[in-house]
Order: C-alpha cells, then sequence, then structure tokens
C-alpha cells in the first residue's frame, strides 16, 4: 500500500484561471441517477461482503430493487419536468435486466456512464486483466445497448485498484467520478493520455443523505439548495460543478419527491445555470480549460 | 492479487430479475387498480406485537429491537413489554378514535404468553399477520430446512388456535428470510408475506420447490416509527409530516395510476409512549379528514386487488 496514490496535484481553490461556462453560467449542473443492480445471490469478495444479513437479504434486496420497479419512473417524470437530462451511473448488467429503463433514458437523450457490472461486485483485489475485463464489458456493452461510447466512470461501489485511473485514460475515458477533492473538474496524473475529475458528491449524494446523515425530506431539499447558493456565488469567480447523484430506491419514495421537486425547481430557474450532462461538461473543459488549468497547477507546483 | 474466477461470471445476467421469486414489473405499466367506494387510497396500518427473549440466540444477526447488554437485559425486556402492556392501548385508543380498521403482525409466544391481546384483537375485528415464534427465532438463508418448517408451523398453528382467525398473512421476524421460507408459508396456508418491499402495490411471489403462488403486500420499512423515529432520529412532528407527503404523493398519482396503498407501521413501545402518542393521533386525525381513503386490513387489500 502507498500512503497517498497522487492522483492530483494540490491545487489551492483561489486565483485560478477563470472558468466561464457556455452562455456565461457560472455553475454548471448536472443530475446523476444510479440505476443499480444489486444480486440477490453474488459472489463474495475478499474484502467487502454485499449484504448486511446472509443470502438471500429479501428485504434489502427488495428495497434496492423498488428503485427499478417504482421510483426510478418518478424521478424521471420530476426531471422532465425541468428538462434535466440525466447522467446515468450504470450498472451495466442491467442493460439485460431492465432494458425497458435503458431505453426510457436513451429515449431522453441522456447520457451513460460506467458504474460497474452490477453493484454487488467490487473491485477490490482484481488483477489488471479483471479489471479490464469490466472496462471493456461497460465499453462493448453500452455502445452496442445504446450506440453510446461511455466517457465516464464511477467504480462499482466506489470501489478501486491502484491503476483504476490509468486504465480509465487507457481506454480513453474523459472523466471519473472517483474523486472527490474539489468543486471544479481538474486533470488526473495518469501514466499517458487525459483524464479529468468530474466533480460528482458524497453530501447531497440522496443515499449519503438519507442512510447517512438521516435526514428529513425537507432538510435534504434545503442542502441541495444551500449547496446551489454557495457555488453559485463561487461562480463568479470562476465556474463550477454542481451534481446531485441519486438512487431511485432512496429519492424515488413519494414522501422524498416532493423537496427533489422543490430544488430543482429552485436551480433550474436561476439564471447563469448551465443545466447539462457530465460528458458535456468534460468535453467543453477538454476544448477551453484543461490547458490553461494543467498550466496554472504545474506552475503553482502546490503554492 | 486477483479474484477468483467466479467472481468475473455473471450467470444470472439475463432479461428481468436474477432470481425466481418474482418477475419484473414496472409499477406504471400495470393496469389500474380501482378500491372500494371510490377511495384512491388504501390506509394498511400494521402493528407489531413482538415478545423478545431474555436469552435470544441473536443468530446470526439480532433483530432490531433486541437485547443490548450482557444477560439479564432487563431495561430492553421491560421497555419492549412495555408496548405490549400500555403502548398498544394507547395505539388501540387512537385508532378507534378515527375508526380504523388495522393488522397486528404477532409472534406466536406473545399470543400465548398474553392471551388478553388475542382477545382484544378479536373484539375489535383487526387481522392477525403471523410473526414467527418469537423475535429470536429468526429466518435465514442456511438454517436447517426442517427447523424452519417447525418455527413455521408453531408460529400459524398456535395463532389459528388461539384466535380463531385463519392468518393470511406473514411478516418474518425482523423481515429476514430464507430461500425456502416462501414454500413453508405457502405450504402453511399463509396467502401474503411483508418481507419483501419492492413496490407499493401487491405482487406474486413463487414459492420454491413448486410450491405455488403468493403475493408481497407493500409493506412500508420507510413509512414507519422505527425507521423515522429510532433509526433516522427524527422528530414526532417530522414522522408527521412524512407521514402526509406520503399520502400526498400517493394520492396525487392515484389519479393517473389508480389507487395506491399507504403503509403506516408501528412498533408499540416506540409511537405507543406517552410523548408521542399525541403525533400519532395529529397523523390519524389528519389522514382520515383526506379524501378518498380507506382504512383496512392487509387480507381486505389484497381481496379487493385481488377480485379485479
Amino acid at each position: 500500500m502507498k500512503s497517498d496514490l497522487n492522483l492530483y496535484d494540490y491545487w489551492p481553490y483561489e486565483n485560478r484561471p477563470k472558468i466561464t461556462w457556455p452562455g456565461g453560467a457560472r455553475v454548471a449542473f448536472w443530475v446523476a441517477p444510479n440505476i443499480e443492480f444489486y444480486e440477490i445471490n453474488p459472489p463474495i469478495n475478499p474484502k467487502r461482503t454485499p449484504w448486511p444479513r446472509p443470502h438471500p437479504d429479501v428485504n434489502l434486496y427488495s428495497n434496492r430493487d423498488y428503485g427499478n420497479r417504482v421510483g426510478h419512473w418518478r424521478m424521471m417524470e420530476v426531471m422532465d419536468k425541468y428538462g434535466v437530462r440525466g447522467s446515468i451511473s450504470l450498472s451495466v448488467a442491467l442493460l439485460e435486466h431492465h432494458p425497458e429503463i435503458i431505453k426510457a433514458c436513451a429515449d431522453r437523450n441522456w447520457e451513460f456512464f460506467s458504474h460497474g457490472i452490477y453493484n454487488t461486485r467490487y473491485s477490490y483485489d482484481m488483477d489488471e486483466a479483471q479489471e479490464r475485463a469490466i472496462m471493456e464489458d461497460s465499453i462493448n456493452s453500452v455502445k452496442k445497448a445504446t450506440g453510446q461510447r461511455i466517457a465516464g466512470w464511477l467504480a462499482p461501489a466506489l470501489t478501486h485498484t491502484e491503476r483504476t485511473m490509468d486504465l480509465l485514460a487507457e481506454y480513453e475515458f474523459l472523466y471519473t467520478c472517483d474523486l472527490f477533492q474539489d468543486d471544479q473538474p481538474q486533470p488526473v496524473n495518469v501514466k499517458k493520455g487525459k483524464l479529468i475529475s468530474m466533480p460528482y458528491s458524497l453530501e447531497i449524494n440522496d443515499i449519503i443523505v438519507y442512510n447517512s446523515y438521516l435526514a428529513t425530506p425537507r432538510r435534504y431539499g434545503q442542502m441541495i439548495k444551500d449547496q446551489f447558493d454557495q457555488l453559485y456565488e463561487e461562480g463568479k469567480e470562476s465556474g463550477t460543478v454542481m451534481c446531485i447523484p441519486l438512487h431511485a430506491y432512496a429519492v424515488g419514495h413519494p414522501h422524498r419527491m416532493a423537496a427533489f421537486e422543490e430544488a430543482l425547481d429552485y436551480i433550474t430557474t436561476k439564471e447563469g445555470v448551465w443545466v447539462t450532462t457530465a460528458r458535456e461538461i468534460a468535453e467543453y473543459y477538454y476544448k477551453n480549460c484543461y490547458d490553461t488549468c494543467a498550466a496554472d497547477i504545474s506552475a503553482r507546483k502546490g503554492g | 492479487m486477483t479474484v477468483a474466477k467466479e467472481y468475473m461470471e455473471y450467470p444470472m445476467r439475463r432479461y428481468g430479475m436474477d432470481q425466481d421469486f418474482y418477475e419484473w414489473s414496472i409499477l406504471f405499466n400495470r393496469k389500474k387498480v380501482q378500491w372500494p367506494n371510490g377511495a384512491r387510497v388504501a390506509l394498511w396500518i400494521t402493528t407489531d406485537l413482538e415478545f423478545f427473549a431474555l436469552d435470544q440466540p441473536a443468530k446470526p444477526f439480532k433483530a432490531p429491537g433486541g437485547m443490548v447488554t450482557a444477560y439479564p437485559d432487563l431495561r430492553h425486556f421491560t421497555t419492549r413489554d412495555y408496548g405490549n402492556r400500555v403502548g398498544i392501548q394507547r395505539i388501540w385508543r387512537a385508532l378507534d378514535q378515527h375508526r380504523i380498521k388495522s393488522s397486528v403482525a404477532m409472534n406466536s409466544k406473545v399470543a400465548e404468553r398474553y392471551p388478553y391481546l388475542v382477545k382484544k384483537i378479536n373484539e375489535r375485528g383487526d387481522e392477525i399477520i403471523g410473526m414467527g415464534v418469537d423475535q429470536g427465532k429468526l429466518h435465514y438463508g442456511g438454517m436447517d430446512d426442517a427447523v424452519e418448517a417447525a418455527q413455521v408451523t408453531e408460529s400459524i398453528t398456535t395463532l389459528r388456535k388461539l384466535s380463531g382467525q385463519p392468518v393470511t398473512g406473514w411478516m418474518s421476524p425482523a423481515k429476514s428470510e430464507s430461500w425456502n421460507t416462501l414454500k413453508h408459508v405457502k405450504n402453511a396456508g399463509i396467502d401474503y408475506v411483508c418481507d419483501w418491499v419492492a413496490d407499493d402495490m401487491p405482487f406474486e411471489l413463487t414459492a420454491p420447490d413448486g410450491a405455488g403462488k403468493l403475493w408481497a403486500m407493500p409493506h412500508s420499512s420507510e413509512i414507519s416509527d422505527r425507521k423515522i423515529i429510532i433509526d433516522n432520529k427524527h422528530n414526532e412532528d417530522e414522522f408527521v409530516e412524512q407521514i402526509q407527503d406520503q399520502f400526498n404523493g400517493l394520492y396525487a398519482e392515484s389519479a393517473k395510476h389508480g389507487g395506491r396503498i399507504l403503509s403506516l407501521s408501528l412498533t408499540p413501545y416506540i409511537m405507543g409512549l406517552h410523548y408521542r402518542i399525541k403525533y400519532l393521533n395529529i397523523a390519524l386525525g389528519w389522514l382520515m379528514k383526506q379524501k378518498h381513503i380507506w382504512p383496512a386490513t392487509g387480507a381486505e387489500i389484497l381481496a379487493a386487488f385481488k377480485g379485479q
């Protein structure tokens, strides 16, 4: 093990090259529904057990499945209402399990990126060939089902190896959602090629808020609005990125939908907000920001 | 470092589910359900009557509410028992005040220990749902099949004998099942179970080994006093608010998609406390003032669902 994988350089959140998003926007806003499949009886990874109870953990398994049967459709309806296209963090096996969900999202021109094959298969202890296999499976399967070449990665259940970022760059992924060091994208240090970190969130992620912070729905709505206000203010100086990661099995319950809808309404009706997808943010960043940001990081050498 | 070959294989990667207990189905694609008398939301209140033994095995895990300290944990034993003596009366008074019928999920040990409760449930016309033997006798993957069969038989036979009710509903203690629980309860004549929370409406289950079909009723693990007040540590008024939000969401949806079910799950030693019961009264009063609400037992709701 190493003390730091040095995946990015220290870069103070001050006096950075100014980012201006398309149309002069201050905040690039994207929503990331995690559309996941959790297996009832997965094989066991040496580093993490998938379910707290002996298999079949029917109560938790069915709790997760609620997202696909029920919650997804409510979440999608609200996002439609506010003109928000999702950037989907996809358990790739869901292409086979639930093509109806895939079609509904593809019909809306939502973006797909990979969240591994299943959310019950972890990358820990995989050798290089095995980790390559899940990346190649992801690229090929999504391409075949939707025509999209995936551009992003959020490791399955946030499980990584030391080589994950290098492999992503080698496979020409544009961005990773696995790094949480910043509110702006940043070049990731990879052996060859390029990769950027895309601000995702483990703070206003519905699972963190509901299952770790144990918040009420109204509190969640307020947290989203407060985070937006701060990033909107700071975005005057240099454009920021705000992502709301969702899981339909959490946000998609009737008693939680109203707070989420209110938050979406609040954000999408503000001037100077670029409502977009992660791929579009990444493409814009590579074209307009990557070189100046990389040069600034290099010139400041952490200071 | 490498993971085993089977870790990279996906034998159940196929259309639909990765198990054969139930089929993949999108709630919003199903035919609309119509409740009796034009109701749009069925209100299904369930109250758990549990017995936590001082010497619970706690294997392979401890049921929520189980003993905490070294033996004898009198503090938790008696606070749970408070629910069966005091808390349940307060809940029943609140239900009576608002004329609400409900279901009671009951360990057979509770029926044996406290015949009064069975008598009272029958007088009220409430439904008894079989909830295993007690909260220490769990059902779980890997358990001995004969032991599980005996637990199911003991629970359901005892409850039927003591109550005279048909007992067609089942909730496993801690909502935990083995691979064979559905087979055993189906063989014992159970028609619906409460352990699967994949849906807001009933859906069909297939018991293994050809035992036949039964139903999953949408017993909520979310709109429950245990989840919201104990696990999430929300205030009582926030519990009320979430019940209201749940109703409002379901009610709005029912206009386009047909009847819905609001499942409210109560625990006497939690919601039946002196400083909390007022808030249950507020929630029930608010609910019963809404239009098109139909308070009913699980068996009644399922019968209405199946009849169309």
